[in-house]
């Protein structure tokens, strides 16, 4: 049962020579064999190994990759029809990086379409489940990748953040998940939803993992201009650090109308647990908190907009062959008719929506005014961080909703990530970490927030924690 | 009562004068080795799409990196302008389909352009004329469609994808066809002084479309504008906006409206059709690239494009008036190409002759160059080699004919002048005594031509001349040659 183990047990054991990695992917193998049919973690399962090049570091140890990100071995789609085929022709950094570094890409993980939900439900290939409960959905968009490394479908795997991407399913699995500072990782090959706001981060089972994975994904890319050229630490250093005389903020804005009692409760244990081991405590306000989800949707949907524009069917992916010519002439009805067809309703609902906010006469009362906005609620963290080393919040409001709950009202799926969402309009680090279970056994996840680049805060907050709770040791009956 | 009949009231309008509006739109490659946001190949003339890669086909995960060189030509441009040049770059995003737009948007500059509020000037028959420059911005160009005639389909290159293109877009405030030609002319010649672009219209390195309109002289508001595309020369946007000015003055003389389109100019026919009428103005929905993140330019950097900027020619034709006698014209020709300008500049340092300088530049050099079909750049010319040519003229040691022979024997086997003289032998005869063998020779084979002197015929005296010098190949000493003979005819009567 080597897939149960986490990536750094799997090292230690192959090291010593106690273990192969082809050991570890025939047990991942055989799990996905057994559960896959009822997860559905994987959008393109992986492919059958004929060598790896086992890189000093992790040793031929396989890794999941959400769908969104570039790999040559796999298929790319986001999850949708419009992607339906593609290959690329390149690796995306993290990729190369994990490459280098001896790691074998081991199939893609589903998403929502083109990470475009908070349930995994809006896939082209059908909804993901909850290892905890089949009939829930793991969060989303990167659902596939946290259910793959909750149902050790997977060792470990990775995410993309975009307003919750990676936290929000990570807590309603149970398992790790790290948005880092927008910059940290390099954005190239990974395809966009909205580029200010995206981040590819790991989801794993447990902090050090994450701070392993962190170590080899992090770092400045000359091909993303995006990426910032500050050194990056050895995060694993980080987690050596207790967390006496830790300053942490708890944001009372957070702690309101729609958190689920459990959850509160969840919370307020885990800061008497920090409390314990030595962290400060005192409530702070992110005024501008209120505004979150209305100015990220305005952005992330504006960027969509463009950014999705370039599936059209005449390069790649799906093209729809028997066009009706008569209405728009063939060249406009090939983009209709492939994209009418290509996306799925949410995609289209938010590329409207995106379109709108940018059309002329429409700018500056949404998109202009979203970004001033954002600007404010960068500021409101600023502030707290002068002050503070880490800010602590529920991860979602509510543990893993039904499948099928909030499909049909857009708004209620919007707030599932009321409170992952200011992160990445502000671009500081995030955690999510299993803090705790409702009585129904379902997964109940902390973030961790810290200043721009300061991941090492929260890293050592959340691995201190790990260290004192065995709530991430906890596994689903599936 | 006293109302005038509406034929009349019409008619009132074929007296009217107009005046006429251009701005134009120009579009230059920059003649950077890669392309704007990616390590791509600019080369023209390659295999359809062999010159793409991830990032100019717009494949999905695919990043943009800007080009520094690129930013830097762009700045270079907008300084020679006298644009104010900004020092807060952004990039934004013009969202339109297009299959020749991998990305479905272009990557271009919107609100806050690389240069704003510049001019360049221009000479009319009488005066100088400033035309002002709107802005200045860096955009990627797009690929270039092939369609199928018989419209089966359509084939797309991606080669020119992705280059550097730079826009310059001029105020309204060019008035004539002829204005527009010389504000090309003038606006290329910057550029190629500045060595950023080789503004080849046929390569599609400089592109121009038009906005003309015409109103009624002394009005303020403008007209209604068409749009014209499809110059393939400077001399075609001459062409179409002279034909569209009497279009549209046509229409108006009698009475009719301007309809706004778009107008293409065919060359074969000498004129515009209309493409498409403009329903709305396009909804670009510009907004910032987040994939480019905004970013200051440093002082330093602006002062090193500065400095770079060599002398351009407007400063250059001043200085050749002011300190070579040149008229304007004159030094115009001479800073119409930035090589013969240099080989001016350094050969009068030499030899202070403007005038002689000129004449030889203008003359036999550029005939040379047109003869060989090469390029001024191409010339294996020494500017030392060339004053001292000249200088041995001045002083008698070769006459005209074979000064000509000798520079173009020194283009030609690059060597310098002194060793062309001695292996051709070219040195100007002046010795009397030779020359009275030559003279001995000719009177005696053209006595017809002596006798027609003798009774009067003054003319008679340059076939001699010429007679001898062709019988000495050109190194007869002419003005020698006229005295002596001149002198002897003279003993004889």
């Amino acid at each position: 049962m080597l897939n149960t183990k986490t990536a750094h047990e799997l090292l230690d054991l192959i090291s010593s020579g106690e273990v192969s990695y082809e050991d570890v992917l025939v047990d991942v193998k055989s799990q996905i064999k057994k559960t896959e049919s009822k997860i559905k973690a994987y959008a393109h399962p992986p492919n059958n190994v004929e060598s790896v090049s086992q890189g000093s570091l992790l040793k031929g140890i396989p890794i999941a990759i959400k769908d969104n990100i570039c790999t040559k071995e796999y298929l790319t789609t986001c999850s949708s029809h419009i992607l339906e085929g593609f290959n690329p022709p390149y690796d995306a950094t993290v990729i190369e990086r994990l490459k280098e570094k001896g790691a074998l890409i081991f199939g893609k993980t589903n998403m929502d379409e083109f990470a475009f939900g908070s349930s995994c439900e809006t896939s082209f290939y059908g909804p993901s489940r909850n290892p905890w409960d089949l009939d829930r959905v793991p969060g989303g968009s990167s659902g596939g990748s946290a259910a793959a490394v909750a149902s050790d479908e997977a060792i470990w795997a990775l995410g993309s953040d975009t307003g919750g991407s990676i936290r929000q399913p990570a807590s309603l699995c149970g398992v790790v998940g790290l948005k880092p500072t927008y910059g940290r990782v390099s954005r190239y090959g990974l395809i966009a939803f909205a580029s200010s706001l995206d981040q590819i981060g790991p989801i794993t089972k447990d902090v050090y993992d994450t701070a392993l994975l962190l170590n080899i994904i992090a770092g400045h890319d000359n091909r993303d201009s995006t990426s910032i050229n500050i050194e990056t630490e050895d995060y694993l250093k980080c987690l050596e650090k207790d967390i006496k005389g830790l300053k942490i903020a708890i944001p009372k804005e957070y702690f309101i109308k729609g958190l689920d009692k459990e959850v509160g409760d969840s919370i307020r244990e885990t800061r008497s647990t920090l409390e314990k081991l030595g962290a400060s405590f005192k409530e702070v306000s992110l005024p501008h908190t209120k505004y979150a989800v209305a100015v990220y949707y305005i952005l992330a949907t504006a960027e969509a907009s463009s950014n999705l524009a370039r599936f059209d069917g005449v390069q790649y992916g799906f093209r729809e062959r028997n066009i009706d010519k008569k209405e728009t002439g063939p060249m406009i009805s090939m983009y209709k008719q492939s994209r009418g067809k290509g996306f799925g309703l949410e995609a289209k609902r938010r590329i409207i929506l995106g379109t709108y906010v940018l059309s002329s006469g429409y700018y500056d009362a949404y998109y202009l005014r979203a970004l001033k906005v954002r600007t404010l609620i960068k500021k409101d963290f600023d502030e707290v961080f002068k002050e503070f080393d880490c800010i602590i919040t529920p991860t979602s409001p509510t543990p893993a909703f039904k499948i099928g709950e909030r499909l049909e009202n857009p708004l209620s799926m919007y707030l599932s990530d009321i409170y992952t969402i200011s992160a990445n309009l502000s671009g500081i680090p995030a955690i999510s970490i299993p803090c705790g279970f409702t009585k129904g056994r379902l997964p109940i996840g902390l973030q961790i927030l810290s200043a721009p680049f300061k991941e090492r805060d929260l890293l050592r907050t959340a691995y201190t924690f790990e260290q004192n709770t065995d709530w991430h040791k906890a596994k689903p009956k599936i | 009562m006293n109302r005038i009949p509406i034929g009349i009231r019409l008619n009132l309008k074929f007296d009217m004068e107009f005046e006429t509006v251009i701005g134009l739109e120009v579009h230059v490659h920059l003649k950077t080795k890669t392309k704007a946001f990616c390590g791509c190949s600019t080369e023209f003339g390659n295999e359809p799409n062999t010159q793409t890669c991830p990032v100019c086909l717009g494949l999905p995960g695919s990043l943009p990196v800007l080009n520094e060189k690129a930013l830097e030509y762009a700045v270079k441009v907008a300084l020679a302008l006298d644009c104010s040049a900004q020092e807060f770059i952004k990039f934004d995003r013009k969202n339109y389909f297009y299959p020749d737009l991998p990305k479905n948007y272009q990557i271009s500059q919107y609100d806050m352009p690389i240069g704003l509020n510049g001019f360049l000037e221009i000479d009319l028959d009488k005066e100088r004329k400033k035309i002002r420059i709107k802005r200045v911005h860096l955009e990627e160009d797009a690929g270039k469609l092939i369609h199928k005639q018989d419209g089966a389909y359509s084939l797309v290159d991606y080669n020119r994808c992705g280059i550097a293109l730079l826009e310059i877009v001029s105020e309204p405030n060019i008035n004539s066809p002829q204005e527009a030609f010389e504000y090309l002319k003038n606006l290329k010649l910057i550029i190629q002084y500045l060595e950023v672009s080789d503004c080849d219209m046929e390569k599609g390195s400089l592109r121009c479309d038009a906005n003309i309109s015409l109103r009624p002289k002394g009005e303020k508001g403008l007209g209604v504008k068409t749009e014209l595309k499809n110059m393939n020369s400077f001399k075609g946007v001459r062409l179409a906006l002279e034909y569209e000015v009497k279009r549209q003055k046509d229409l108006l003389s009698n009475g009719k409206k301007i309809i706004q389109d778009t107008r293409l100019w065919d060359e074969n026919k000498q004129l515009t059709f209309s493409m498409r009428t403009k329903e709305e103005a396009h909804d670009y929905r510009y907004f910032p690239d987040p994939d480019l993140a905004p970013f200051t330019l440093s002082k330093e950097f602006i002062t090193r494009i500065k400095d770079d900027i060599p002398e351009l020619p407007q400063q250059k034709i001043e200085n050749y008036v002011k300190d070579g006698d040149l008229t304007r014209k004159e030094a115009g020709e001479i800073a119409s190409d930035k090589n013969l300008s240099l080989i001016y500049e350094q050969c009068i340092d030499i030899y202070r002759e403007p005038k002689k300088m000129y004449n030889w530049l203008t003359g036999p050099v550029l005939a040379y160059v047109n003869d060989r079909k090469k390029s001024i750049a191409d010339l294996n010319l020494e500017p030392k080699e060339l004053a001292k040519l000249i200088q041995y003229v001045s002083n008698g040691k070769l006459n005209n004919t074979a000064a000509k022979d000798a520079l173009f024997s020194m283009l030609d086997e690059v060597k310098d002048i002194d060793t062309i003289i001695k292996e051709k032998g070219l040195t100007q005869v002046s010795n009397e005594g030779e020359l009275e063998e030559f003279i001995e020779r000719v009177l005696k084979e053209n006595s017809q031509s002596v006798q027609d002197f003798l009774s009067g015929k003054e003319n008679a005296i340059m076939f001699l001349v010429g007679q001898t010098m062709k019988l000495s190949k050109g190194k007869a000493n002419p003005k020698k040659v006229k005295e002596i003979i001149l002198r002897r005819l003279r003993d004889v009567s």
